[in-house]
């Protein structure tokens, strides 16, 4: 079946089997692999991208149903070279370590941002509920996201 | 100023944050084009006799090129238990089950297919007889040989380390108080983000190349040589990113080898990644033990004897999980000075998964037990358990410590420790919290929990003392190259190794490339596990940087006709000039010019290094529900010399979380017939965010003479020391109601269970 839809700003039409997955897709059709899979079962967030703005687990989403609609990863949140601030905060606060997770996670922080511009750490942590991280112990990456709000850091 | 102990951020990390690593499921080589897929048929069976496989119905299906089964890959060697001459040898394991399957998960046949949603339903139509065994899945059940996992040896018992008849009955003579208790150190999933996965092609000239994600392409090569049965020098293994590892990784395992027997077999690169469903039943789990401890002293507080008895689940076959008992027996007396101790183990089969190295590897173990025995010490005694702990902590010392169980500690003042951590944590506040709140009869109570410990970094093995190679090469455009022995998957090498380099040889990070895990380009190395990459891969890196001065210094006189020992070099210039004349000078880089400027060098370290430190935990209980909520975890981890603060914290942090998951939350689960009931992230409770408070960190740096950096390991500080402090604030948040002991992970249920209990026990003995 045909599939039209937007990533990363890139109008794309591709035959694909009815039931790949988005994450397939995005990763075996269109060639980008930032988003990771990391279970079987929506449980991990390693393959998290924004659909329409909003995040989603791309394991749990066909091609199918992102026809029509806007797909932005980890590939496209910031022109070529460059870091979009939730990734420059990532790196300014050590919020990865293997970077497994970390593609998922950053589309997830700026999810949760772009709901609540200015979470508390309480916030954050239930924000990324979602998204596991087996690395870092989520303390650098509650830090990076709460700097990327633009809040004081909480902790030492 | 020195570049060493500065918060340098990670060159590694923008193509992390944007493209994404190259994991092996990305791999896009050429040489892969056209590769095939594998998928593996697991026994759904715990223990059972293997009939008839009916490979014919998979072969049938769309996209199906071919299916293999056992005795298809009967010729090849069987894997022998690793450490000849400790394990029994007759437990012996093949690429695939030929007779039994003896855990579910165990790998019974392959379905390789063209594309990999065809395998995901080929491997469904692979029907395989199996004739059913009695499971063993409990330690009893193994120890009393009623069922036997390997009818060869006899016994389910993989080795020894002492037995109950070299038990000391003395052991406790004098002691006022004497405590015994039981209790397991759970089975958990080390669960790295990324499972497991291969790729495999074969060349024209015979010779294999793998990709694997490994801890240490060396080892990895030579496991993967040895089971395909061929030399380690006909496979060129290379580590893609890796995302995790956790002490999982280190080496290859059974189904590595079957990717690239198939790939040889059919003439075509082949492909293999793990699902999170085989990832949990099938990637080796850590812990699995089962420990007695006695404990006793005078009612002042003066530990005076301790014995601790292990039993240690290997799993299905015995690997390095086997051999764990041995550390945890040589760290069985931790930071403390008990003038008599005795520590033995024996380890078991059971038709588990195979159980191997979780962060930490018998070091988190040896602490556990230990500092639940101090702490039931200090309750029988009616004292406040930091106060016990200092009592009997070993005095500072800067020789050599040789301990009774054989380990030597380079250097250590664990009283600092605990006390930086007392006050960190500001524990005269918290008890006096814990006191309003036990007045108050609040349904939330409040613990404290104070954890000491020492532990076992960079330690050689049975080839010799602990070592590791570096190359540090100065190209003519100031770039450099650094080629190391050490295998990183998170830690941040590519940014510390070119620090220690940079310090020496003043050119800037990110002028330096990083390399590791390509064994035809690094041939040796010891890869990265047991805390030992920056003592001997940074000391490597540094002694390499050096030497390749001096090297230098010799083509700077030279060209600049004058004598080396005249000769002073210039970090902040990366060069050289003669004294007195700075105008005389020749930059490090233009010596490369004529001829590559290069030093390879081996550091050889005098032995392990023993960090150590306190963790301190707060947790509040609901006594209602038995929810434990973790509030605060404190912590004082001394590895020596900091060199780079962000990543030091940043390893401190994902070992305390994963620690406290085991006290928490994470335990690997069968039922009574060995199936296995947390074989997803939907049932294996793995840590997310919510369940963390943010760490608080304090920091304390006691130099190690072992090498010249002065740093010792800190890798796996957080599972050490976690665990057993967040287990101790549990239990202490509801020990006034009479709660002794909860067992790990400190569940609602267990909880709530154990305040039954105690509540029962306490009417009990009112009406009595």
């Amino acid at each position: 079946m045909q599939v039209e839809l937007t990533v990363n700003g890139e109008q794309r039409s591709d035959d694909v089997e009815p039931r790949l997955l988005l994450v397939h897709y995005l990763r075996e059709v269109c060639g980008l692999r930032a988003a990771n899979i990391g279970c079987d079962t929506t449980s991990c967030g390693a393959c998290t991208v924004l659909l329409n703005g909003e995040s989603v687990k791309s394991c749990t989403v066909l091609a199918a149903q992102a026809t029509g609609q806007d797909v932005v990863t980890a590939e496209g949140l910031a022109p070529a070279g460059e870091l979009h601030p939730v990734q420059a905060a990532f790196r300014a606060e050590h919020g990865l370590q293997c970077g497994f997770c970390t593609p998922g996670m950053v589309m997830a922080a700026v999810s949760l941002l772009k709901e609540n511009p200015s979470p508390t750490e309480e916030q954050v942590r239930e924000g990324l509920e979602g998204n596991l991280c087996r690395c870092t112990g989520y303390h650098n990456i509650v830090r990076a996201v709460l700097a990327a709000s633009g809040q004081a850091e909480v902790t030492a | 100023m020195s570049i060493l102990g500065t918060r340098v951020l990670r060159t590694e990390d923008p193509r992390f944050l944007t493209t994404g690593g190259v994991y092996t499921e990305d791999l896009t080589d050429d040489a892969l084009d056209g590769a095939c897929h594998v998928f593996f048929v697991r026994s759904p069976i715990a223990h059972a006799r293997i009939g008839r496989v009916d490979l014919s119905a998979a072969l049938a299906a769309p996209g199906v090129i071919a299916a293999f089964a056992g005795a298809d890959l009967a010729d090849l060697p069987s894997i022998e238990p690793m450490m000849a001459g400790m394990l029994n040898a007759k437990m012996t394991r093949r690429l695939l089950a030929l007779d039994k399957v003896r855990f579910v998960g165990d790998p019974v046949a392959v379905v390789v297919t063209e594309h990999p949603y065809q395998g995901e339903d080929a491997v469904e139509l692979v029907d395989v007889d199996y004739e059913p065994l009695p499971a063993v899945v409990d330690f009893d059940g193994a120890l009393s040989n009623e069922t036997i996992l390997f009818e060869d040896a006899g016994t389910n018992v993989a080795v020894e380390f002492g037995n109950a008849a070299s038990l000391k009955p003395e052991l406790f003579d004098g002691c006022e108080v004497v405590v015994s208790h039981t209790f397991a150190n759970q089975r958990v999933a080390p669960a790295p983000m990324e499972s497991r996965a291969a790729a495999a092609v074969w060349g024209e000239d015979g010779r294999l190349t793998s990709w694997i994600p490994n801890q240490g392409a060396q080892s990895a090569r030579d496991d993967l040589a040895k089971m395909l049965g061929i030399e380690a020098s006909q496979v060129r293994m290379i580590t893609p990113d890796v995302g995790g590892a956790f002490g999982a990784k280190f080496g290859a395992d059974p189904e590595h080898a079957v990717v690239a027997w198939v790939s040889r077999q059919l003439g075509r690169p082949a492909r293999w990644t793990e699902t999170r469903f085989e990832n949990l039943i099938s990637m080796t789990h850590g812990r699995g033990q089962r420990h007695t401890i006695t404990i006793g002293g005078s009612r002042d507080g003066d530990v005076l004897g301790y014995r601790l008895e292990i039993i240690q689940d290997g799993g299905a076959y015995p690997r390095i999980g086997a051999v764990l008992p041995f550390l945890t027996i040589m760290m069985a007396t931790g930071p403390y000075l008990i003038p008599n101790a005795e520590a033995i183990g024996t380890s078991i089969v059971t038709t588990t998964t195979p159980v191997g190295a979780y962060r930490g590897a018998g070091r988190p173990e040896a602490t556990a037990a230990l500092e639940r025995a101090m702490d039931l010490f200090a309750a029988e005694i009616g004292m406040d358990p930091a106060d016990v702990r200092r009592r009997n902590l070993l005095p500072p010392f800067s020789e050599p410590h040789q301990t009774a169980f054989g380990a030597l500690y380079d250097s250590g003042d664990y009283a600092a420790a605990l006390d930086k951590a007392l006050e960190a944590a500001g524990y005269a506040e918290l008890r006096a919290e814990q006191a309003r709140r036990r007045v108050s009869g609040d349904t939330v109570q409040f613990g404290i929990g104070v954890s000491c410990y020492v532990e076992i970094t960079g330690g050689g093995d049975e080839a010799g003392a602990p070592q590791e190679n570096a190359t540090v090469e100065v190209h003519p455009d100031g770039t450099a190259t650094i080629l190391t022995g050490t295998s990183p998957h998170g830690q941040g090498h590519s940014t510390a190794w070119a620090m220690i380099a940079s310090e020496e040889l003043g050119i800037p990070v990110e002028n330096f490339t990083v390399k590791w895990g390509d064994t035809d380009l690094i041939p040796v190395g010891g890869g990265t596990g047991g805390s030992r990459s920056l003592q001997q891969g940074g000391a490597a890196v540094q002694q390499a940087s050096k030497e390749l001065i001096e090297l230098a210094r010799e083509r700077a006189a030279a060209a600049l006709e004058a004598s080396a020992s005249d000769l002073q070099f210039d970090p902040g210039r990366s060069a050289f000039a003669v004294a007195g004349d700075p105008d005389a000078s020749v930059r490090l880089a233009d010596l490369a010019t004529d001829e590559r400027l290069f030093v390879h060098s081996i550091f050889t370290a005098p032995g392990a290094t023993f960090p150590f430190g306190t963790h301190v935990a707060v947790a509040e209980v609901d006594t209602e529900t038995g929810k434990a909520v973790l509030r605060r975890v404190i912590t004082v981890d001394d590895a020596g010399r900091v060199l780079n603060p962000l990543l030091a914290e940043g390893q401190r942090h994902g070992g305390i979380a994963q620690g406290a998951a085991q006290a928490l939350l994470e335990e690997v689960v069968y039922d009574a017939d060995g199936n296995p009931l947390t074989a997803s992230f939907a049932d294996y409770p793995i840590v997310s965010a919510t369940e963390l408070p943010s760490f608080e960190l304090a920091s304390m740096e006691t130099p190690t003479s072992y090498n010249p950096l002065g740093v010792k390991g800190i890798g796996e500080a957080g599972t050490i020391g976690a665990t057993p402090a967040v287990q101790s604030a549990i239990i202490d948040a509801v020990a006034h109601l009479g709660v002794r002991h909860v067992e790990m992970p400190a569940t609602p249920m267990r909880i709530w269970r154990a305040l039954q209990e105690a509540s029962a026990q306490g009417t009990e003995s009112e009406s009595a």
